[in-house]
């Protein structure tokens, strides 16, 4: 029988340049593994493969030189570790996440239990091409959010709370865009200069700024043969499930729009920044509103 | 600017980042808590991040004042051991 290749690609089973051997693609979010599934992906590079993992730019773990013949076997010991393969070809890859506010301190938004919502809602879905998203927790943006198709990046809306604050001078100094200024009695914030970025909110040491948090979402990021980074089409969206309506929309757009093979970003561009970001807009409303 | 009973004083505008940060918290676990150092710090990095920096170690920052020579003296209540 002839060997469905595509198949098993579709599979995470990666071809190799060495004959009936392949590196095989484990499924990750946000770049976490347990103790217990590093030991089960230990003891298969081991017993099937050389001895060796691979860790991936996209936060994952392949194990290389799994035989053709194993394939069948190494899945089900995987499985039975709770460890499962992941995916190639054109559909939604690897969610990826820094940290986030859960363990660190600059994060604005709690990145992991986002990218895992966003994997269970999205993960393997088939598109006309490869589709990532990256999740990324503050503006430091060490997940570097505009390489993906979609990357979220958390940021605060902040407001000043008078009677909290002492003056002490800390967050004008903190500002890295110049929007905060400090009179005699009062602070001024230049909200066109806001990056959202929150270090007024992380600084202050009477809690006299109030961060709400939000994410940016940008579009069409791609870093292979094409090079070109995601932009920015709406504004700061305060709730998440905001966030999954413009995702729906994005991916929906791709679905609709897209000539088979090309790359989101090529979609959007074809059909214009502008109209991408009125079909988004009427979509997310229509959404909200159905 | 209001005044505080200063108990002790750190200069860390001879060092960079992380250093200055260590520096400071050195300079900090000299002291009993509730007391007040004043640490002079430069423009740029140091200021955007070292007050936050003894702010997320638990210490009460009470002020940042300009000294005019592109420094600044960053008032801190000591908190905890």
């Amino acid at each position: 029988m002839a060997v469905d290749y595509k198949a098993l690609k579709d599979g995470g089973f990666m071809r190799q340049t060495q004959k009936n051997h392949f590196s095989l693609r484990l499924k990750a979010i946000g770049g976490n593994f347990t103790a217990e599934q590093l030991s089960t992906i230990a003891e298969i590079s081991k017993t099937f493969g050389c001895g060796q993992v691979h860790l991936t730019s996209r936060q994952g773990i392949e194990i290389p030189f799994i035989k053709l013949d194993d394939v069948d076997k190494v899945k089900a010991e995987l499985e039975a570790g709770g460890v499962y393969t992941g995916v190639c070809g054109p559909r939604v890859r690897t969610v990826t996440a820094c940290q986030g506010a859960e363990i660190c301190p600059s994060g604005c938004i709690d990145t992991y239990p986002l990218a895992l919502e966003i994997s269970d809602r999205y993960f393997g879905r088939e598109l006309p091409h490869k589709f990532k998203f990256g999740v990324t927790g503050c503006m430091n943006n060490c997940l570097k959010a505009e390489e993906n198709d979609l990357g979220i990046k958390g940021g605060y809306t902040i407001e000043w709370i008078k009677e909290a604050c002492t003056l002490c001078g800390v967050c004008a100094k903190a500002c890295r865009e110049g929007a905060i200024a400090q009179t005699e009695s009062e602070i001024l914030l230049d909200e066109t200069k806001c990056s959202n970025c929150g270090r007024c909110v992380k600084s202050c040491p009477f809690d006299a700024w109030r961060g709400e948090p939000g994410y940016i979402l940008s579009f069409g990021g791609t870093f292979g043969n094409l090079i070109a980074k995601g932009e920015p089409v709406l504004p700061i969206l305060r709730d998440k499930d905001a966030l999954f309506r413009a995702a729906d929309a994005a991916l929906a757009f791709f679905d609709k729009y897209a000539k088979p093979g090309e790359r989101f970003r090529v979609t959007i561009e074809r059909a214009g920044w502008e109209a991408f970001r009125q079909t988004l807009e009427t979509e997310m409303e229509a959404a909200y509103n159905g | 600017m209001a005044d505080f009973q200063i108990d002790a004083e750190a200069d860390i505008t001879d060092v960079v980042c992380p250093v200055t940060f260590v520096k400071a918290k050195v300079a900090l676990e000299e002291l009993e808590d509730g007391q007040i150092i004043s640490i002079r710090i430069n423009d740029g990095e140091p200021v955007q991040n070292v007050p936050r920096s003894l702010k997320e170690e638990g210490h009460q920052i009470l002020k940042l004042s300009a000294n005019g020579d592109e420094t600044y003296n960053l008032i801190v209540r000591k908190v905890g051991e």
